[in-house]
C-alpha cells in the first residue's frame, strides 16, 4: 500500500507502523463517574467496520508523524491521510 | 455410508458407482431448536457434538457461502496445544485429545499427522519463557520436552547452525503436535452431523436476527426467516459484521493473515517448525508442499489477500533458519481474514441478548482448537454453562481485568 | 544423438551449437533453444511421470503453463526442482533430470500405481487407511510421503544471491506480445515513463511462434524493430526473462527478473531480481493460454497444445512430430497443420469437433468434421489415434487445440471475478479490476491479431492523455484478423478410457464426476476433493475443462456454476528471491555499540539482545568456564569498580515548558516535582493498566528531561511517547528525540567507581557524596573538555554512575574509563553479572516485565498515583488485576543450597500434585550468586508478600526437577541500600 503523507507525499506503507481505530485518540475522562466502563470501552470496543475506517499509522522510518488514514477495509482504498495532531486539536485535545 | 478400506476396493472393482453424496441439500425448515451461523469448522464441529455427544439433532447449519470457505479451508493445517495460561492451555489441551480419536469417532480421514512441532528459540530469557510455557503444558497434561542445541540439531540438522544471525539456541517440542487435512476436517464433521440428522444449508447468507422483545429467536436469512429456539453465531473473521446486526460491537479486529505453499517437493522437513526470532513456521503437507506462513498484515481489513512487505518477511525469516529452501519455489499465496482479540484468546460465550450465543476472537490459531471449540460450544449450548475447560474464555473479561494475554503485548490485536 | 526432429528457419542462432545432459544422456542444441525446443528438436518425447498414477509425459506446451515436462535443473547445491523445461534457456553444459520415478524413466516402479487407479479415485483416501488406528502414522502415512513430491532439494543452502529493488514508472506494461508493444510504442512516444516486462528472452510474445504479418513485414521482425526503438528510449525500461507475479494495492506490482538463469554460471552475479514496481497505470498485456480437450488418454507424450506445436515448429525450428494430426474445436487449430506442412511436416489428419465446411488444409491430411478422438495407443510416444467412428489413424503428435482462455490472472489478484463470454467460450477479465489496472489484447478477449494491436494503441493513447502526457503521433500498426472462430467442446463423451482434465495432478473426467455424485459440487469443493488446478501449474491449462465438467454434471452454465479465484503469483517465484539478501548473518540488521571494538579486542563473549549485540562476559586466561568469568565480574564489582557498556538502553530527550506534566502522564508515579539536577525511577504503565517498562528519567534543566528505556523496548516507547504527544495531548508543549544512538553509555559500580570517576572527570567537577549525591544528575565535562552527562543511579546496588558521551567519544571513552581503572582492579563486565548482580538487588527486568504483570505484581502498587490522570491507571484497578490471591515479586533460595534453581520452573505448594489446578505462580530469573554462595530467584507467587519463609516446590517437569525453595525477600544482598548511598 502507498500512504499519501500530508507533509511527504506517497510512502510505502512499510515505512510505517499501524494501531488501530483512530477513536483512540478520544481517550477518556479519569474522573468519569463510570472512568472503567469508559476505559474499557475507549480500549476494547473499538470499530472494526467492513467499508470505511479512520485508523492512526505511525511514520516510524520517516518524520514520526502520526496520522489519521482513511482506508476502506474492503478495498484498501485510502480516501483521506490527515495529520493525528491536527485531528487531536479539531476534537479539542488541545484544551 | 460408512468408509472403509473394503468399501474403497469393492467401490474400485465396480466403477466407483456406489459412493453417495457425504451430505444432503435440504431446503431450510421454518424452524429449530438451534441454529448455527457459519458452516466452516467450528460451525460444523459443533452441530456435529450437539448431535452425537448431546443429543441434540433438529439443528440448522447455515452458511453464506459453501461449507468449509472460511478459515478452516486457508489455514496452515497445524494442530498443537503449547499454551501457557490456565485459561487457555486445558482447553488446547482437550482439543488435542478429540484430534487424536476424531478419525475414528467420525469415520473419516482426516490425516491427523502427528509428526510434533518444534518451537525454536535463539536466547536465553526465550528459553526462560519457553521452560514456563513448556512446564505450564504439562501440567495440564500436554507433552513438551525442551530441546537444547544438538537435540534441535538430531531432528533437524538442515537448519541453519553455522551462519545464523539469531543463533539456534534450542527450542520447545511437542511430540503430538503437527498437521491435519484442514478441508477434511470440516468434509468429516459435515457428514458425521448431516448422517445424524443436522440440516446444513449452503449459500444462505445471514441478514440480520429475528429479535422479539429483546430476545434473539431466530434469524433472517437470503432464504427466508429461520427461527430458532437458540442461535449460535460461529462465523470468526467476519464476527465483527455479523454481531454488529444485534448492536454488538466486540472486542475483536479483522486481520488478514496470509498463507503460502510451495511446489511439491520429496520429503525434507520432518514436522512443525517455527523460527523464534522472526515471522515464519512451516510444515510439509503429505503432497510435498511446504506448507508456511508468519505474521498478520498488521492492518484492518476484510479483504482476503494481503501486501507484499509481509510475504518477503515471511519468506526472510525461512531463508534466515533454513535457507536450502531458496530453490524451492513458492507456488500460491493467499489470505483469510481472522478476528483479532484484545488479548489474543477467543471467545466462547452467551451475550447479554438472550437466546444469541457467540463463539469467535480464534486470532491466527482457530484451526487448532476446531474440535474442542465445537465441543465446549455445544456444551454451552445445550447446558447453558460453559464446559469446565473453556470457563474463561468471556466476553466480559476485558471489564474485570482476567486477561488471557500469552504474549503479554496488551490491548493491541496486530501484535498477539 | 543428432537433432532428428530439427526443421529449417526458425529464430535460433544455429552458429552457436550448445551441448547439454538430459538424464546423462548428451544432446546438442542451438542459442535461441528452450530445454524443452531443444528436447523437440531431438526426438525426445518421454519426459517426466506424472504426480499419482506415474503415467509417462511428454513436453505438452510452450511456455509457463507447463504441467508435464518438469525437470530437476542443475547439480549440487545448484540443483532447482520442478522447473518448467519449456521456460529454461537453454545453455552449453546444462544438466537436467527426469522426475518423480523410481528407476529409470522409462521403467518406474511406481507405475504399478496406474494399475491400481480404480481404487485412487478422487479423495480416495478420505474414506480408508483408519484401521487399526496406529497404522496411519506408522505405516500408511509414511508411505504415501515417500511418494509425495516431484522433485528434491539438495538439503544445501543456495548458493546463489538474490536481490531486491523497486521501481517507479507512469505506465506498467505487462507482456511484450503484439498488444503490449503496440501500447509501449504508443506510451512511450508521448513521453511517459514506462515500463515493459515479459517473461519470455524474446520480447513479442505470439508474433514469434506464429506466421502474422504486421505493417507488412514479417511478426517477428516487426516486433524486433519495435523493441529496438524501445530500448533506445530514455524513459523506458525493457524487461525482459521477467514476470509480473502479482498485482498489490494501490498499483504495486511484484516482478521476477531472470538475470543468469540462462548462463552455465552466475559468476557471483545475483541470481534474480525481485523487483516492487510502483505504477500510476497499469495496462495488462498477458495474452491467452490455450486448453485441451478431454479424451480417452489425452495424456500421452506427443500430446501437445496445437498453439505449441506451431511454436517449436516457427519460432525454434523444431517438429514435435513426423507425422502430425490435429484436433480442435476452433479455426486456430488449423493453423497447426498448415504452419507444419509448410515446414515440410507431413499432417495425417485433421479432426474438428465442428460439423461445419473445412478450412484450408495441407495436402494428404484427412479431415474430419464434426468427429472426435476417443483414445490414443503408444505407451511412451504416442502412436495412433482413434476417432469416434472407429478409424484408426497413424501419428506421432497429435495437436490439440480447445480454444484459448484469456490470462486474466493479475486482474483477480484483488478477488476480482472475471465474466463468461459465450462467443469466446472464456472467461474475460470482469469490472472490478485492481485500481489502475486495464486490460487489452488477447488476455481481454481480443484474441485476432489486429484486434489485439488496436487494443494495445487505444488504450496506450488514452492512458497516457489521462496521465496528462501530450498528444504525439503513433501510427497504428497494420495486420490483418486471423480466422478464430471456437466452438466450446470439453470433453469426449463416447471416451470409456480416463480422459486427463488435470495432467500433473492426475484428474481425470471420472474424478470430476465423482466429485460431484458426492456432493463435493462448488468449485471450491472439486478443487479440494480432486486436486484440480492445485499442481505447480496453478491449472492453467485444466481449470476450465474441469468447470465445464462440473458445469455439465449439475446442469447448469459455466458461468452459474463457478469461477475459480486466481491467486499470485502468476508463475512461482522462488523463496530465496522472495527473501534477498535478508540471509544468514544479514537476516536483520546488527547494531553494534562504540565500544564494539575495544570489548572484541578483550575477548569478550557476544550476546544478541534485540538487534544489538552486547558483551555477554570478558573471559580472562585460565578461566574454562563461563560461570568463572562471571562470578569474578560480579565480585569485583561488589569488592573494587567494573565498567559495563549500557549505551543500548533506550534515551530519549524530551523537552519543552510541558515536558515534566507530559512525563507525569506517560509515568505511573509522580514526576511534575523532580528537581533540577535529579534523577528517578520511572514505572510506565500500559492503557490496560499492565507494566510497560521502567527506566530513569534524569532532568537536566526546567525544560530538558532525559529519560531511559529497556533495550527491548525502545522502539516501542518511543513510538507511545510521540503517540501521546501527538493525538492525546497535542495542547502541551514538548518535544520528543530518539537520542540511543547518539550516546555512549558506561555504568561505573562499585565501591571505587568514585575514586575512577575522579580521575575522569574535569578538575571543577565537584563528584562527592555531598555534591552529587545518590540520584544526582549533571552535564559535566571529562578527559579535559568532553561534554558527558554524570547520572548517580545503580542497578547493581553499588555506589554507582552512569556516564554518557557522545557516541564518537565512546571508543575514547571505555579505554579511558579502564586506564583510569587500573589502579582501583577495575575490571569491564557483561551483561551475564549485569543480570547476578541486579537478581541479587530484586531489580525487575524483561523477564519480570512480560506484559502480564501489574505494578501490584511487581511490588510498586502504591507508586501508581491516584491522585493524577496518568496512562493505565484507571483500568489498573479492574478487581481481576487486584485479586486477595495476586502474584507478588518475590525472591526464592533454595532449601538445600547446592540446588541450582531454573527459571521457567512453576511454584505448588509442598504436598500438592504438579498440576494447572494447583499452579501458583513461576521462576521468572534465576542466577548463581558469588557473594551468597548459592544459586538465587526472582518469581511470581500467589500472596507472595505474606508467605514469607514458607518452603514451596519449584517444579520444573520439562527438566525432571522438583526443588524445594524457601520464599523470601527479593532484596537478596544489602537489602537497606546502604552501599549505594556512600
Amino acid at each position: 500500500m502507498i500512504i499519501n503523507h500530508p507533509l511527504l507525499g506517497p510512502r510505502d506503507a512499510s515505512e510505517f507502523v499501524y494501531l488501530g481505530d483512530a477513536s483512540l485518540i478520544d481517550r477518556p475522562d479519569w474522573q468519569h463517574e463510570n472512568s472503567q466502563q469508559e476505559f474499557h470501552n475507549y480500549l476494547y470496543l473499538r470499530d472494526n467496520p467492513a467499508g470505511e475506517h479512520r485508523e492512526l499509522w505511525f511514520h516510524e522510518q520517516g518524520d514520526r508523524s502520526w496520522l489519521v488514514v482513511t482506508r476502506n477495509t474492503l478495498t484498501h482504498e485510502i480516501s483521506k491521510v490527515e495529520l493525528a495532531r491536527d485531528v487531536a486539536k479539531e476534537r479539542g485535545r488541545d484544551k | 455410508m460408512r468408509y472403509s478400506g473394503f468399501k474403497v476396493l469393492w467401490e474400485g472393482l465396480t466403477g466407483n458407482r456406489g459412493w453417495k453424496p457425504v451430505w444432503r441439500e435440504p431446503e431450510p425448515k421454518e424452524s429449530y431448536d438451534i441454529v448455527i451461523v457459519g458452516g466452516g469448522g467450528h460451525g460444523l464441529a459443533t452441530a456435529y457434538y450437539l448431535a452425537k455427544q448431546f443429543g441434540m439433532t433438529n439443528i440448522a447449519v447455515v452458511e453464506k457461502g459453501w461449507i468449509g470457505s472460511g478459515n478452516v479451508g486457508r489455514n496452515t493445517t497445524i494442530i498443537r496445544s503449547n499454551y501457557m495460561l490456565p485459561g487457555n492451555e486445558p482447553f488446547y489441551e482437550f482439543s488435542m485429545k478429540l484430534w487424536e480419536n476424531l478419525e475414528q469417532d467420525f469415520n473419516y480421514n482426516a490425516m491427523v499427522s502427528q509428526r510434533g512441532i518444534i518451537n525454536l528459540f535463539h536466547s536465553d530469557p526465550q528459553r526462560d519463557a519457553f521452560a514456563r510455557r513448556g512446564n505450564a503444558m504439562r501440567m495440564a497434561g500436554a507433552d513438551a520436552v525442551l530441546l537444547d542445541r544438538a537435540g534441535i540439531e538430531k531432528h533437524c540438522p538442515f537448519l541453519d547452525f553455522d551462519n545464523a544471525r539469531f543463533p539456534i539456541k534450542g527450542g520447545l517440542w511437542q511430540p503430538r503436535g503437527g498437521t491435519v487435512r484442514h478441508d477434511a476436517v470440516a468434509w468429516g464433521y459435515a457428514r458425521g452431523a448431516d448422517a445424524r440428522g443436522v440440516d446444513i444449508i449452503q449459500n444462505c447468507e445471514v441478514t440480520g436476527f429475528v429479535m422479539e422483545n429483546g430476545e434473539c429467536k431466530g434469524v433472517e436469512t437470503s432464504r427466508g426467516t429461520i427461527r430458532a429456539g437458540k442461535t449460535a453465531v460461529c462465523v470468526a473473521g467476519s464476527s465483527g459484521r455479523v454481531m454488529e446486526k444485534a448492536g454488538m460491537r466486540l472486542p475483536i479486529e479483522s486481520h488478514v493473515l496470509q498463507a503460502f505453499v510451495s511446489e511439491g517437493l520429496k520429503p525434507v522437513i520432518p514436522g512443525v517448525i517455527t523460527f523464534g526470532a522472526g515471522h515464519f513456521y512451516v510444515s510439509q503437507s503429505d503432497k510435498g508442499g511446504l506448507v508456511f506462513g508468519g505474521d498478520i498484515d498488521g492492518y484492518n481489513t476484510y479483504a482476503q489477500r494481503g501486501n507484499l512487505p509481509v510475504v518477503e518477511d515471511v519468506c526472510e525469516g525461512g531463508m534466515a533458519i533454513m535457507p536450502m529452501i531458496g530453490r524451492a519455489r513458492l507456488l500460491r499465496m493467499w489470505g483469510g481474514v481472522v478476528d483479532m482479540s484484545m488479548d489474543g484468546s477467543p471467545f466462547i460465550d452467551k451475550t447479554h441478548i438472550d437466546g444469541l450465543y457467540f463463539n469467535g476472537g480464534w486470532c491466527y490459531g482457530g484451526f487448532k482448537a476446531t474440535p474442542a471449540s465445537g465441543y465446549c460450544y455445544a456444551h454451552l449450548l445445550a447446558r447453558d454453562e460453559p464446559h469446565p475447560t473453556a470457563t474463561e474464555l468471556r466476553l466480559d473479561r476485558f471489564l474485570t481485568g482476567n486477561i488471557i494475554d500469552e504474549k503479554g503485548v496488551g490491548a493491541q490485536p496486530n501484535l498477539h | 544423438m543428432s537433432q532428428s526432429h530439427r526443421i529449417d528457419g526458425g529464430q535460433i542462432d544455429r552458429s552457436k551449437t550448445l551441448s547439454f545432459f538430459f538424464n546423462d544422456q548428451r544432446l546438442d542444441g542451438y542459442a535461441g533453444d528452450t530445454l524443452a525446443s531443444a528436447l523437440v528438436a531431438n526426438g525426445v518425447k518421454l519426459v517426466g511421470r506424472s504426480f499419482k498414477y506415474h503415467r509417462p509425459r511428454g513436453i505438452f506446451s510452450a511456455g509457463s503453463e507447463e504441467p508435464n515436462a518438469l525437470v530437476q535443473l542443475r547439480r549440487g547445491t545448484f540443483q532447482e526442482p520442478n522447473t518448467r523445461a519449456t521456460v529454461a534457456e537453454l545453455f552449453d553444459g546444462l544438466y537436467a533430470t527426469s522426475q518423480n520415478h523410481r528407476g529409470p524413466l522409462k521403467h518406474d516402479l511406481l507405475a504399478i500405481n496406474d494399475f491400481f487407479s480404480p481404487f485412487m479415485s478422487a479423495g480416495f483416501y478420505y474414506k480408508t487407511f483408519m484401521w487399526p488406528k496406529a497404522f496411519w502414522e506408522k505405516i500408511y502415512e509414511p508411505i504415501i510421503r515417500s511418494s509425495a513430491g516431484l522433485g528434491r532439494l539438495s538439503g544445501k543452502a543456495d548458493p546463489d544471491i538474490y536481490d531486491k529493488g523497486f521501481l517507479h514508472c507512469d505506465v506498467l506494461i505487462i507482456g511484450a506480445g503484439p498488444a503490449g508493444l503496440a501500447a509501449a510504442l504508443r506510451a512511450a512516444r508521448s513521453g511517459a515513463r514506462v515500463i515493459l516486462a515479459d517473461e519470455d528472452f524474446q520480447p513479442g510474445g505470439r508474433l514469434n511462434t506464429e506466421t502474422y504479418s504486421v505493417d507488412d513485414t514479417a511478426g517477428a521482425d516487426w516486433a524486433s524493430t519495435a523493441i529496438a526503438e524501445l530500448s533506445s528510449m530514455d524513459n523506458v525500461r525493457l524487461l525482459t526473462r521477467t514476470t509480473v507475479y502479482g498485482a498489490y494495492d494501490h498499483g504495486v506490482y511484484g516482478a521476477l527478473e531472470s538475470r543468469t538463469d540462462h548462463l552455465r554460471d552466475s559468476g557471483g552475479k545475483p541470481r534474480q531480481i525481485l523487483w516492487r514496481i510502483c505504477s500510476r497505470r497499469a495496462i495488462l498485456c498477458a495474452g491467452s493460454t490455450e486448453r485441451s480437450i478431454a479424451f480417452g488418454n489425452n495424456d500421452r507424450p506427443g500430446i501437445m497444445m496445437a498453439g505449441s506445436v506451431r511454436a517449436y515448429a516457427n519460432r525454434w525450428a523444431a517438429t514435435p512430430g513426423k507425422r502430425v494430426a490435429v484436433f480442435t474445436n476452433n479455426d486456430d487449430g488449423w493453423r497447426t497443420a498448415t504452419d507444419l506442412a509448410a515446414h515440410g511436416v507431413a499432417i495425417s489428419a485433421v479432426i474438428d469437433t465442428r460439423d461445419k465446411q473445412p478450412l484450408a488444409a495441407p495436402s494428404g491430411a484427412m479431415i474430419a468434421m464434426g468427429s472426435t478422438v476417443t483414445d490414443t495407443k503408444g505407451r511412451h510416444g504416442i502412436r495412433s489415434i482413434t476417432l469416434a467412428n472407429g478409424q484408426t489413424i497413424d501419428c506421432d503428435c497429435l495437436a490439440v487445440s480447445g480454444g484459448w482462455n484469456p490470462n486474466v490472472h493479475l486482474t483477480c489478484h484483488q478477488r476480482g471475478r472475471p465474466q463468461w463470454r459465450d462467443d469466446l467460450a472464456a472467461f474475460v477479465p470482469g469490472g472490478d479490476l485492481p485500481t489502475g489496472m486495464s486490460v487489452v489484447g488477447a488476455a481481454n478477449g481480443a484474441l485476432t491479431l489486429s484486434a489485439a494491436l488496436k487494443q494495445g494503441h487505444d488504450e496506450a493513447g488514452s492512458v497516457a492523455a489521462g496521465l496528462g502526457f501530450k498528444k504525439t503521433k503513433s501510427a497504428l500498426p497494420k495486420a490483418e484478423d486471423e480466422a478464430a472462430e471456437v466452438a466450446a467442446f470439453w470433453h469426449v463423451g463416447q471416451s470409456n478410457a480416463r480422459a486427463w482434465i488435470d495432467q500433473q495432478n492426475d484428474v481425470t473426467v471420472k474424478d470430476v464426476k465423482l466429485s460431484h455424485q458426492e456432493g463435493y459440487r462448488s468449485v471450491e469443493h472439486l478443487k479440494r476433493y480432486t486436486t484440480l488446478g492445485m499442481a505447480t501449474d496453478q491449472g492453467k491449462t485444466a481449470n476450465m475443462l474441469g468447470l465445464a465438467v462440473m458445469a455439465e454434471c449439475t446442469g447448469r452454465s459455466i458461468p452459474e456454476t463457478g469461477t475459480t479465484i486466481f491467486r499470485p503469483p502468476y508463475s512461482p517465484v522462488p523463496i530465496g528471491a522472495l527473501a534477498g539478501r535478508a540471509r544468514g548473518k544479514d537476516f536483520r540488521p546488527t547494531r553494534l555499540s562504540p565500544s564494539h571494538e575495544w570489548a572484541e579486542n578483550q575477548g569478550a563473549t557476544f550476546v544478541e539482545t534485540g538487534q544489538w549485540l552486547r558483551a555477554q562476559w570478558f573471559p580472562k586466561p585460565g578461566e574454562t568456564n563461563w560461570r568463572q568469568s562471571v562470578d569474578r565480574e560480579a565480585l569485583q564489582v561488589r569488592s573494587a569498580v567494573g565498567i559495563c557498556d549500557v549505551t543500548t538502553l533506550g534515551k530519549i530527550d524530551v523537552q519543552g515548558r510541558d515536558a515534566a506534566e507530559f512525563l507525569n502522564k506517560v509515568y505511573a508515579n509522580g514526576f511534575a516535582k523532580l528537581a533540577v539536577g535529579k534523577t528517578r525511577y520511572g514505572l510506565m504503565l500500559r492503557e490496560d493498566g499492565i507494566a510497560a517498562d521502567d527506566g530513569t528519567t534524569a532532568r537536566l534543566s526546567e525544560t530538558r528531561f532525559v529519560m531511559t528505556t529497556t533495550t527491548a523496548n525502545a522502539v516501542a516507547i518511543f513510538r507511545h511517547l510521540e503517540f501521546c504527544r501527538q493525538c492525546l495531548w497535542p495542547g502541551l508543549d514538548v518535544h520528543l528525540i530518539s537520542a540511543t544512538e547518539q550516546w555512549a553509555q558506561y555504568a561505573v559500580a562499585g565501591p571505587k567507581s568514585r575514586d575512577l570517576l575522579r580521575k575522569i572527570v574535569d578538575a571543577d567537577i565537584d563528584i562527592s557524596n555531598e555534591a552529587f549525591p545518590f540520584m544526582a544528575c549533571g552535564e559535566i565535562t571529562v578527559c579535559g573538555g568532553t561534554p558527558a552527562r554524570l547520572f548517580r543511579i545503580s542497578f547493581s546496588g553499588e555506589l554507582a554512575y552512569e556516564i554518557a558521551v557522545p557516541t564518537r567519544y565512546g571508543d575514547a571513552m571505555i579505554k579511558a574509563l579502564m586506564k583510569a581503572g587500573e589502579e582501583f582492579d577495575a575490571i569491564a563486565y557483561g551483561t551475564e553479572a549485569l543480570g547476578v548482580l541486579r537478581i541479587e538487588k530484586g531489580h525487575a527486568a524483561g523477564n519480570e516485565l512480560c506484559g502480564q504483570t501489574t505494578a501490584c505484581d511487581l511490588g510498586m502498587g502504591r507508586m501508581v498515583s491516584k491522585k493524577k490522570d496518568t496512562i493505565g491507571s484507571t483500568l489498573s484497578e479492574r478487581v481481576d488485576l487486584n485479586r486477595e490471591d495476586g502474584l507478588t515479586l518475590v525472591g526464592f533460595a533454595p532449601v538445600n543450597r547446592d540446588d541450582d534453581l531454573k527459571a521457567g520452573a512453576h511454584f505448588v505448594t509442598k504436598g500438592n500434585a504438579a498440576t494447572t489446578q494447583n499452579d501458583e505462580g513461576w521462576m521468572t530469573s534465576v542466577a548463581y550468586s558469588p557473594s551468597l554462595g548459592h544459586s538465587i530467584g526472582l518469581g511470581f507467587i500467589k500472596r507472595g508478600h505474606e508467605r514469607m519463609g514458607e518452603i514451596v516446590q519449584a517444579a520444573d517437569l520439562l527438566r525432571g526437577m522438583n526443588t524445594d525453595v524457601e520464599i523470601v525477600s527479593p532484596h537478596f544482598f544489602d537489602p537497606e541500600g546502604e552501599r549505594l548511598r556512600v
